[in-house]
């Protein structure tokens, strides 16, 4: 095999020339192209020449049925009929709540690109300022973006104004992008932190630019599975240990049922004290229905158990 | 005999991809066609957080108006605690149903405008006639842009004794009248309203009235909530009322057991 050889392949945005093993490597997997519009299925045809005998050989290869692609963290199903009008939700859990003393952000880790798992130890939880810090959800590259133009206004604010910012206007900042960007933006974002005014606050800033100021904030595709469990379980004035497990267990829900999510809980609790960051790994996580615990190998349970678990 | 080219060069010479390319939900062929190459450039919008219907009725003291405190986010009833009706000026009330992001854009404009109309300090204010005029401009004038504010909006008011009640669509059309309603209210409370209103309604009277078309709107409207707010402008002030839920009513003959005798139906 001439490794050197380059194959031709037309796409949605031209010509791409690749090498023919990450040409069959592509049919396989994802195929990296720019943000324009996602591919959903393709089929090709190889053209197999045998030099010797000179025979062509055309055969119709569906190496791989690629469905959704898409080049940063959506996974949502787009039916091409669908109604345009209808929200996307986003690859993603993330949680923001307030307790008596401040507030705790959540999310999880998981950063997909169509079905593959970009990252699976990602942290969407970032921090504008000492005291403020934001969930991204949707977008990476927006939501990234979004929050490095605001970590950079309120660096300049915070020095003009000769004390920390707080948490309404760097919810504002992030308002005012998302908003006047809402064609081209595609994130949604939980703004979280604490002042001396007004204590622990978290704002809600979902797609189109909108802003809620709300004792609880839940956002992301994963949140879809949320909305009935916070309905039940949340309550106002909760110290940081009940709030914290409140989040940690909500994650961990949502993980459980959505696919875009995933990985570890991470959770920022910010309070008049300062910031602890938190790391709570797949394994610490409780088993939900349905789900078995985790074992090194079956080599152990065999050798464990009494009874002869490989009989039919 | 094994021919080392015999496990042939495979030579892609053609591989041809059909990619179906599917259209991304942001972009309508409408758009592909007027522009490709702006992407920068706003165009029609789509709405994500939406408000459901607003009403308004002038009653014998001044106007009354009632909204839900729902956002919707598509089919999810996402938030339940949006206040749709605030005050503007002196004299105005201003109700918005559609996106509220952009009503929230309203709401800084219409800051700015009744700022800089007090910085006059000659002793006149904007009433409601002049708010719902301003407002058209903005609204026709983005329409044109084709980058609308995607709210259909209700300003209600009262200026020395002359109640004033008018509305103004995403498209910049406008009108004044003795009740309005916007979204499903058109379809659910304007009947209602037309039967029902008249001039002299007494201040109970008038809040049955709307409570009634609340009711309505509750029971048949998928994207409203159980939590609404009824505001009151005359003039001497304006009040909005605490959020509080309606009781709804199911204990008729005809639910208890509607499939009988007609197995399979609904």
């Amino acid at each position: 095999m001439n490794s050197k050889a380059t194959v031709e392949i037309q796409t949605n945005i031209g010509w791409v020339q690749l090498s023919i093993t990450d040409a069959l490597r592509c049919a396989n997997t994802e195929i990296e192209t720019p943000p324009v519009t996602p591919i959903v299925r393709i089929q090709y045809y190889i053209t197999c020449v045998d030099t010797v005998n000179r025979i062509e050989q055309t055969k119709l290869c569906k190496l791989g049925l690629v469905s959704s692609l898409l080049t940063n963290s959506k996974t949502m199903d787009r039916d091409a009929t669908a109604d345009v009008n209808a929200p996307h939700s986003m690859g993603t859990t993330i949680i923001g709540v307030t307790y008596n003393g401040g507030v705790i952000l959540g999310a999880d880790s998981r950063t997909s690109t169509g079905l593959y798992v970009a990252n699976r130890a990602s942290d969407k939880i970032t921090q504008l300022t000492d005291n403020v810090y934001i969930c991204r959800s949707g977008s990476a590259a927006d939501s990234q973006i979004v929050s490095d133009y605001v970590r950079y206004f309120l660096h300049q604010h915070t020095i003009q104004l000769g004390q920390p910012a707080t948490v309404k206007v760097a919810a504002n900042l992030v308002r005012l992008l998302s908003y006047n960007n809402k064609n081209m933006l595609q994130t949604g974002i939980i703004v979280g932190g604490w002042d001396k005014y007004e204590g622990g606050k978290i704002y809600g800033i979902p797609l189109g630019g909108t802003i809620l100021e709300q004792p609880f904030a839940i956002g992301g595709s994963g949140s879809s599975y949320l909305y009935g469990f916070f309905d039940q379980a949340w309550k106002d004035g909760m110290t940081k240990h009940e709030a914290e497990q409140l989040v940690v267990k909500a994650v961990s829900l949502a993980i459980a049922r959505d696919g875009a999510s995933g990985g570890v809980v991470r959770t920022v609790t910010i309070n008049s004290e300062g910031v602890t960051r938190n790391f709570y790994p797949g394994d610490t996580l409780p088993l939900w229905h349905d789900e078995v615990e985790a074992h090194n190998s079956l080599l152990d349970i065999l050798n464990t158990s009494v009874a002869e678990p490989m009989s039919t | 005999m094994m021919r080392t080219s015999f496990a042939a060069l495979i030579i892609a010479s053609c591989i041809l991809m059909r990619a179906f390319v599917k259209p991304s939900p942001l972009h309508t062929l409408e758009m592909d066609t007027l522009l490709t190459s702006e992407g920068d450039s706003q165009r029609t919008q789509y709405p994500y957080v939406t408000g459901t219907s607003v009403i308004g009725i002038k009653y014998k003291d001044g106007i009354l108006m009632a909204a839900d405190m729902g956002g919707s986010y598509g089919s999810t009833i996402r938030y339940k605690s949006v206040e749709r009706i605030k005050q503007v000026g002196k004299h105005s009330l201003i109700g918005a149903s559609g996106e509220i992001s952009d009503f929230q854009e309203i709401l800084k404009y219409l800051d700015e405008l009744i700022l800089h109309d007090n910085m006059w300090d000659d002793g006149n204010s904007l009433g409601p006639k002049e708010v719902h005029s301003y407002l058209t401009r903005v609204m026709y004038n983005r329409r044109n842009k084709f980058d609308p504010l995607w709210n259909s909006l209700v300003i209600g008011g009262v200026k020395n004794g002359h109640k004033y009640l008018g509305s103004v669509s995403m498209i910049g059309v406008n009108f004044e009248d003795d009740h309005i309603a916007t979204g499903f209210g058109n379809h659910l409370a304007r009947p209602l309203l037309r039967e029902e209103w008249r001039e002299d309604l007494s201040f109970e009277e008038g809040v049955k009235l709307l409570e009634k078309c609340m009711r309505n709107l509750l029971y048949r409207d998928r994207s409203a909530v159980n939590k609404i707010q009824i505001a009151k402008i005359t003039e001497e002030g304006l009040t909005v009322s605490q959020p509080y839920s309606l009781k709804t009513f199911w204990i008729f003959s005809a639910f208890q057991n509607p499939t009988v005798g007609a197995e399979g139906s609904w």
